[in-house]
């Protein structure tokens, strides 16, 4: 839950500017990008996501490094990525 | 010394563990404190202390929001969740976390409906695919998840959900830095800010910090070498004589924070009095509840909740090692009694707990463990 996963900003959701559809580790999902109102990413960008939602903007290097950290976690970012796989978010 | 091999920046991990060690005045012992448990959990993993010299000791401190629930409020949440027209979501951290009477998992088992997410959305979800019960979130963690529970609950309103609500345990960090801050337990010397909850408040929230106390803060990322940097940082402050707030995390924190985060924080919920932490007592204003203007999604209010103060396990140290007192392998139960299989105490459970951290990788090839026990050993006796 305390991990922020990074993820690459495939889509912007057509009908709801909230929303948008991500790439964790080859795991699609909508998330959450009301938080980065202030400056929404773009597909392409890379975020920090929290439970669902978008906390920060990342450049790729700093997704990169981050992902390498949460692989080396081992069991508890395997659950993440599972818990993140039966998200239902809308 | 299997982990520490494997450790890519070995090389410049030796380079900036020299810059600190010429930093240590002769004699003189540094205590830091690195608040979230993330950060415990790369110092393990890494085996990050060997690279440090003797003088430098890392303290763990209560930044895993799972650690610091009390007992009490587990039994209150699974005293909601028991109720025939409530389906109980949790995050999956918090399902394994021990009650008076066992844990979520344990009650799921039972027949009782709880069911894990991923996401608050996702409890919202639950909600409008079962308008005839009522969904209740399990809100947990610090400032970094308590914006997602405030834009679920704004979400909630807008759409005129009737059947969502929160049992808002949301605590916030600054208190209990500071409760540590006054504890005649523990001397310090600076600590290693939390990243991501500084993400959404920003750097500001520690200038008591540095002001007051006269104690250096450095926000640290994650990885090993930002870790190191932060040492390094907190270790020239103290040899300029200086105590700043700086941050090292700059490429993912911004000095300000989230303003939106904050915003819907503020929208939705606001202080307690006080709030029971985990080892830690009771805390003033170091927790959020719902905003009596969100009363319809309050589970305190629409529910009857017991309330009741639990006593932790009396083997249990969890206590002393939140507040740094004592380190995880100082605990009677450690790695004995207490293990990730079948833990007694929070900070064997979750992750990002010292205990698990610790018992998952560092026992493997620390080798100041016997020195640092029989420290303990003394203390004990001499208190």
């Amino acid at each position: 839950m305390c991990l922020g996963i990074p993820g690459e900003v495939v889509e912007m959701h057509p009908d709801h500017r909230d929303l948008a559809k991500v790439d964790v580790s080859g795991v699609r999902r909508l998330i959450n990008i009301g938080l980065l109102a202030d400056d929404p990413p773009k597909p392409g960008e890379w975020v920090l996501i929290h439970v669902g939602f978008a906390l920060s903007k990342i450049d790729e290097a700093e997704a990169a490094a981050a992902m390498q950290f949460l692989e080396g976690i081992g069991q508890a970012y395997e659950d993440e990525i599972a818990a993140l796989r039966e998200s239902l978010i809308e | 010394m299997r982990f520490v091999d494997e450790f890519r920046d070995a090389d410049k991990a030796r380079a900036l563990a020299a810059k600190i060690a010429a930093l240590c005045e002769p004699g003189r012992q540094y205590k830091f404190m690195e608040v979230c448990g993330g950060h415990t959990h790369t110092i393990y993993k890494h085996g990050l202390e060997d690279y440090l010299p003797e003088a430098i000791t890392l303290v763990h401190g209560p930044g895993c929001p799972v650690c610091v629930i009390p007992m009490g409020r587990l039994d209150d949440a699974m005293h909601l969740a028991a109720r025939p027209d409530v389906i109980m979501t949790s995050f999956g951290d918090m399902m394994r976390v021990p009650g008076s009477n066992g844990s979520f998992f344990d009650a799921k088992a039972n027949g009782t409906d709880i069911r894990m997410v991923y996401s608050p959305l996702d409890s919202l979800k639950i909600a409008r695919q079962n308008p005839d019960r009522k969904v209740v979130f399990m809100a947990i963690g610090f400032e970094t998840t308590a914006p997602s529970t405030a834009m679920t609950m704004l979400r909630a309103a807008a759409e005129g959900l009737g059947n969502f609500s929160v049992f808002c345990n949301h605590i916030t960090i600054i208190p209990a830095i500071k409760a540590i801050l006054d504890s005649p337990d523990l001397r310090l010397d600076g600590f290693i800010g939390p990243g991501h909850v500084s993400t959404v408040i920003g750097c500001r929230p520690y200038e008591f910090i540095a002001r007051n106390y006269r104690k250096p803060v450095v926000v640290a990322g994650f990885e090993p070498l930002d870790i190191l940097q932060s040492i390094y940082m907190l270790m020239l402050q103290l040899s300029q004589d200086r105590s700043e707030v700086e941050n090292q995390y700059s490429r993912v924190v911004p000095w300000n924070g989230n303003p939106v985060a904050l915003k819907a924080i503020g929208e939705t919920m606001e202080l307690r009095p006080y709030f029971e932490w985990r080892g830690l007592g009771f805390i003033s204003h170091s927790a959020l509840k719902v905003r009596e203007k969100y009363a319809a999604m309050d589970a305190e209010l629409l529910f009857e909740v017991p309330g009741v103060r639990v006593a932790d396990p009396k083997a249990c140290q969890c206590g002393e090692v939140l507040k740094g007192v004592l380190k995880p392998w100082e605990c009677k139960v450690f790695g004995t009694a207490c293990t990730p299989e079948t833990p007694i105490g929070t900070c064997m459970v979750s992750p990002e707990g010292a205990c698990a951290a610790y018992y998952n990788y560092g026992r493997m090839h620390r080798t100041r463990v016997p020195e640092a026990a029989r420290a303990a050993g003394s203390r004990a006796g001499g208190s």
